[in-house]
């Protein structure tokens, strides 16, 4: 048996009642009681994630923008604003998907990448492998040193500032997807669940004392349970369950973050080019009683299909997924899902379900 | 919460309660519904279903996961708590009010032969190693 890695807040965790799981290794918060209840609070006031199992890698030296133009699906020449975020794909030469992460534009010598914690160690050798061919003077660190926590819900950033009243200054102007670097803290306005907030880069060493200050500013601590239900009406994707290296970005909802139309050369386009899509990611929601899961098998007119993720939406009340499907469906078709024993009829919309604490 | 004195239980975490016309009602325990987290959806079996012991035969869906639950001895359903289908969460708020079905036992001796409370919270805590 493998020992679990632990974030600086697991004292912290178990200290508020958390029932702590195996998330990939890690010894995680799944909730801290009710996963709905934690869920509503996020969209009607604010709570706190522990993300920082998740890797902060800073790339830094002259030309780290070209090697990004080429290391990455998404165009790094869309940031020119310091502190501008945009959300990428990292691809195979098959076109297959490494990762999904955040790159910060900060100076013309330095980006900082935000990536997933179960692929991290992958991306940064991808990442260094790939530097050493292209841009072997870029130095590419991986920031262990620093903790992350996510604040989030239409009350969070107020929350933020009452615990941090130094960084308001400089993060009261963010735009969505900007960040600034407040000296020891790096305020960013990013997140994962459809609503407002911030997610805040700090040394490892000063992640509880700020934990604990929220908390008592009345951020209540939000599990890993209510983090998926609130990703998936905001109809964001979760790497390794709607995208994988076995698919492509085109064919998991993400052509959006994909730049083919710059000239420019990157990693997996001429894949991309040559194989067009034949599937695509949609929304279900169940028309009947039951709850959507992923891997379950889609049946429509096109052709079979499997649902990628799958949970009960606490914000409407119903069963929703998204599912990879033949591109011949359409919104508004009725499909049949396979539960158990049964065939249960579900509707294709969509997505995102529920931004800014509505249903949409 | 302990578990109830009165009631009998399986090792797939069922509560049995023995009533005085001699059906049984089932449930699941406290330490299921602590497991499972918030319940969104039960499915029960219809009155009239001939069941095995250990079959498969009701399914309760919390926000996380699925689980199955299984008849705790042989016998035949004779009612389902239609009141969880539009309020499931009942199994989280009160787990040993909340039944999921009723059947008429072929054997009553197969249900004395069930965990008591002391055995069945053995049992859990063997589980939590």
């Amino acid at each position: 048996m493998t020992t679990l890695k632990q974030t600086p807040l697991n004292a912290a965790h178990r200290e508020m009642g958390a029932k702590m799981v195996d998330f990939g290794g890690w010894d995680m918060p799944v909730n801290y009681g009710s996963q709905i209840d934690e869920h509503h609070q996020v969209r009607n006031d604010c709570g706190m994630f522990d993300v920082c199992h998740m890797r902060v890698v800073d790339i830094k030296g002259n030309g780290v923008r070209a090697f990004l133009r080429y290391l990455l699906a998404n165009n790094a020449d869309k940031i020119t604003l310091p502190g501008k975020a945009l959300y990428s794909v990292m691809l195979r030469p098959d076109g297959g998907v490494i990762d999904d992460l955040i790159i910060y534009f900060m100076t013309e010598r330095w980006f900082r990448v935000v990536v997933n914690a179960g692929t991290a160690d992958k991306d940064i050798a991808w990442m260094k492998q790939q530097a050493g061919t292209h841009a072997p003077g870029l130095t590419i660190t991986s920031r262990d040193d620093l903790a992350m926590v996510a604040i989030q819900g239409p009350n969070a950033r107020a929350k933020v500032w009452q615990v941090l009243p130094h960084t308001q200054t400089s993060t009261q102007g963010l735009q969505g997807f900007q960040a600034a670097d407040c000296g020891e803290y790096f305020v960013a306005r990013t997140g994962y669940t459809g609503e407002d907030g911030f997610e805040v880069m700090l040394p490892k060493e000063k992640v509880e004392t700020f934990w604990y200050a929220l908390n008592s500013a009345g951020v209540k601590p939000i599990g890993l349970g209510a983090r998926d239900t609130l990703r998936l009406e905001a109809g964001m994707n979760l790497y390794g369950q709607d995208m994988d290296e076995s698919v492509g970005p085109l064919e998991s909802g993400l052509a959006w973050t994909v730049d083919l139309k710059s000239a420019r050369d990157f990693i997996g386009k001429s894949a991309l080019l040559a194989n067009p899509p034949a599937r695509k990611l949609v929304g279900l929601v169940l028309l009947d009683r039951g709850v959507l899961r992923g891997h379950q098998q889609v049946h429509t007119a096109h052709g079979a299909g499997e649902i990628t993720s799958g949970s009960f939406s606490p914000t409407l009340e119903k069963s929703i997924a998204l599912a990879r499907v033949p591109n011949g469906v359409q919104n508004g078709d009725t499909v049949q899902v396979a539960i158990r024993d049964k065939m249960l009829a579900a509707r294709v919309v969509k997505y995102p379900f529920a931004r800014n604490g509505k249903a949409v | 919460m302990s578990n109830p004195g009165n009631l009998k239980y399986t090792d797939s975490h069922e509560w049995v309660k023995t009533e005085a016309d001699g059906t049984i009602t089932i449930g699941i325990t406290q330490h299921a519904q602590e497991l499972l987290g918030d319940m969104v959806f039960v499915e029960a079996p219809a009155a009239g279903r001939k069941l095995k012991a250990r079959e498969e035969c009701a399914v309760v869906e919390s926000v996380k996961a699925a689980a199955d639950v299984y008849a705790p001895v042989s016998g035949e359903v004779v009612a389902a708590n239609s009141a969880l289908d539009s309020s499931p969460e009942d199994i989280n708020n009160d787990p040993y009010g909340a039944w999921i079905f009723k059947m008429r036992p072929d054997h009553a001796a197969d249900v004395s032969a069930l965990m008591d409370a002391t055995a069945y919270q053995a049992h859990v805590d063997s589980e939590a190693h």
